[in-house]
């Protein structure tokens, strides 16, 4: 099995964990975490599609590497925003799991909506 | 956009529209974080109409020219640099945003006003997130780079979320944290797709990969996990579940423009992926998924708007339904609408709706709004005597309504009436069914509220805040606008074409 193969396995198994935390677990914090390794498959993926660049004479494609760049700081901004909003809810509730009753209009006195 | 010729060209007389259309409003969000949170507002105020300036500009050149509009950034031209592109139908997303976004801007001047001498915090991130909306949008409708618009998504995604929880109650961030882990497990899998066609076709410019893409597994994965990341960012049924909490506990102004325009940009990217990139790739099974998908959302939808108690609530599950008959130009684009005089009645169908139902809900969010700044609450059933209290904003209410169940004279019936041919010219009369059910659903939902507004106060009603009559009028505009897109149903297919190979319909295999 070529390095390539292994990274790819590697990439989509990363990927594939990732999307089965984001889908199963309840917490927002898993979730989040969860995300961030489907993130990370992808970026290994974006690693190995820099490799096509050698076969056109190049050492390595440089595209795919500014764009895990690009993509890494935009998954870091996302989790950063999403862990201020977890934050905010434990400031605001004291939990912070997606409760049911925190629906909006869940409440029967609730005059917002 | 699929004519890879265009990419040669470089940059086309007035690109530099394109760029300004993007930089503008970033400009004036840099320029709102420096100068401070009172000047905010200002700021804001002063961009929309250079705004508005140059979507008409955009849209009268890609008119004139009946060309693509394009910029080549950098001078650098794909694969290896970025490209923007404005093609009819960019133009006509841009307008629209430029129609609503100032729209929303001066109907929000009341609730977000700047108080005199100190700072505050929800006035300063409202107007600079109204501006990175319209920002993130106009990247969207003009990106035509995959990445590129990847980063796009993310930066709307990012803009939207805080407006959904600006009042900072436990419920909206609640409502914020679950529509930003949707939005978030969308844009990862549209990344995906997005790496795996780069890595297959060494290009993530729209009009080359369209001549480079061929029908084989990967490209069917990568264009599903696009599809379907993006699904999760519009909310079609089964992935809506984030929309009603998020565009119902969003302050008014905010719920207009995350349901009229932010929820348009993930159909328009679904739209530029199946008919730009690769046309000729699109399966039957799968055309036919996205309108059960469709159908399911229009009929869920529509019967749970019915059913709730809150006005507000009640306009986030019709937007969970008229999200349904965007999707319904896939399956429908088939071969019936070669040589047909409108390019396709599909496709100009669910553009159509996607404009229309943008002005529609925008004005019925606003009249909720005015609603319950008025009573202190949006209770459908404690409606009674509004009717006669707030005339203008309720009748705006029932103009916004009128498109939604797809009456003439109005947007929502010539988008309705394109999809109903097209349905009959496919021969596939399931999804006529489905569109004349929506509609009479639609119609239960907007005579509810219509019903109670106009009943009789079995005690006289007094309002908390006597309404500003020129925030009514401003609603009554929006709503007039959804109307008189039904006057002119010919001339704008005819811009939507633009740049645009006929016949614009999916080679279905």
């Amino acid at each position: 099995m070529s390095a390539a193969t292994l990274f790819g396995l590697c990439g989509a198994a990363l990927a594939g964990l990732g999307l089965y935390g984001v889908i199963v677990h309840p917490h927002p914090l898993r979730k989040i975490l969860a995300f961030n390794l489907i993130g990370g498959g992808v970026f290994v993926i974006l690693g190995i599609v820099a490799r096509r660049g050698a076969a056109a004479g190049f050492t390595s494609d440089p595209i795919p590497q500014a764009l895990v760049i690009t993509g890494i700081v935009v998954a870091f901004a996302a989790t950063a925003l999403a862990v201020a909003l977890v934050l905010r809810l434990l400031h605001e509730t004291g939990w912070v799991t997606l409760r049911p009753d925190l629906a909006i209009g869940a409440r029967p006195d609730d005059p917002h909506c | 956009m699929p004519n890879a010729a265009i990419v040669s060209a470089g940059t086309t007389p007035g690109g530099f529209l394109l760029v300004l259309a993007i930089m503008l409003p970033v400009g004036g969000l840099l320029l709102s974080f420096l100068l401070g949170g009172r000047h905010a507002e200002r700021v804001a105020i002063v961009v929309m109409p250079f705004g508005v300036a140059v979507a008409a500009a955009i849209a009268a050149g890609v008119w004139r020219s009946r060309n693509v509009l394009q910029y080549v950034v950098g001078g650098w031209h794909p694969p290896l640099g970025v490209a923007l592109r404005a093609d009819g139908l960019s133009a006509a997303m841009i307008v629209t945003a430029a129609l609503l976004v100032p729209g929303i801007g001066l109907f929000a001047r009341a609730q977000f006003a700047t108080p005199p001498g100190a700072e505050a915090r929800a006035p300063l991130v409202f107007w600079t997130l109204l501006l990175a909306v319209w920002a993130a949008l106009n990247a969207v409708f003009l990106g035509a780079d995959l990445f590129n618009l990847f980063v796009a998504l993310e930066l709307l995604t990012f803009a939207a979320v805080p407006l959904v929880c600006l009042d900072g109650r436990a419920e909206t961030l609640a409502a914020a944290l679950r529509y930003l882990l949707f939005a978030l497990l969308g844009s990862v899998l549209y990344l995906l797709g997005t790496v795996l066609l780069y890595g297959a076709y060494g290009t993530l410019d729209i009009a080359l990969l369209s001549s480079r893409v061929r029908a084989e597994p990967l490209a069917w994965v990568a264009l599903s996990l696009m599809t379907a990341g993006l699904l999760a960012k519009a909310a079609l049924y089964p992935l809506h579940l984030w929309l009603p909490p998020a565009h119902a506990g969003a302050p008014a102004p905010a719920s207009a423009l995350l349901s009229g325009l932010v929820v348009k940009a993930p159909f328009f990217l679904v739209v530029r992926l199946w008919f730009d990139v690769m046309p000729g790739l699109a399966d039957r099974a799968a055309a036919q998924l996205l309108g059960a998908l469709a159908a399911a959302a229009i009929l869920f939808g529509s019967v749970l708007a019915l059913r709730q108690a809150r006005l507000k609530l009640l306009i986030a599950y019709s937007t969970v339904a008229q999200i349904g008959y965007l999707f319904l130009m896939f399956p429908l684009s088939g071969k019936s609408q070669v040589g047909h005089p409108w390019g396709n009645s599909a496709w100009t169908g669910g553009v159509l709706q996607a404009v229309s139902h943008a002005f529609a809900k925008a004005a019925m969010f606003m009249a909720a709004g005015l609603v319950y700044e008025a009573l202190g609450h949006d209770r459908i059933a404690g409606l009674a005597g509004i009717g006669r209290a707030l005339p203008i904003t309720i009748f705006a209410f029932g103009l916004g309504g009128l498109s939604l169940m797809g009456l003439p004279p109005s947007g929502g019936f010539v988008a309705k009436a394109m999809l109903l041919t097209a349905a009959v010219a496919e021969g596939q009369w399931w999804w006529a069914l489905v569109v004349l059910v929506g509609g009479l659903l639609a119609g239960g939902y907007v005579f509810l509220v219509l019903a109670r507004a106009l009943a009789d106060p079995s005690e006289p009603l007094t309002l908390l805040t006597p309404i500003a009559r020129t925030r009514q009028m401003l609603v009554l505009a929006l709503a007039l606008f959804a109307v008189l897109l039904g006057f002119v149903p010919l001339r704008p297919s005819e811009l939507l074409m633009i740049g645009r190979p006929h016949p614009v319909v999916l080679g279905f295999k």
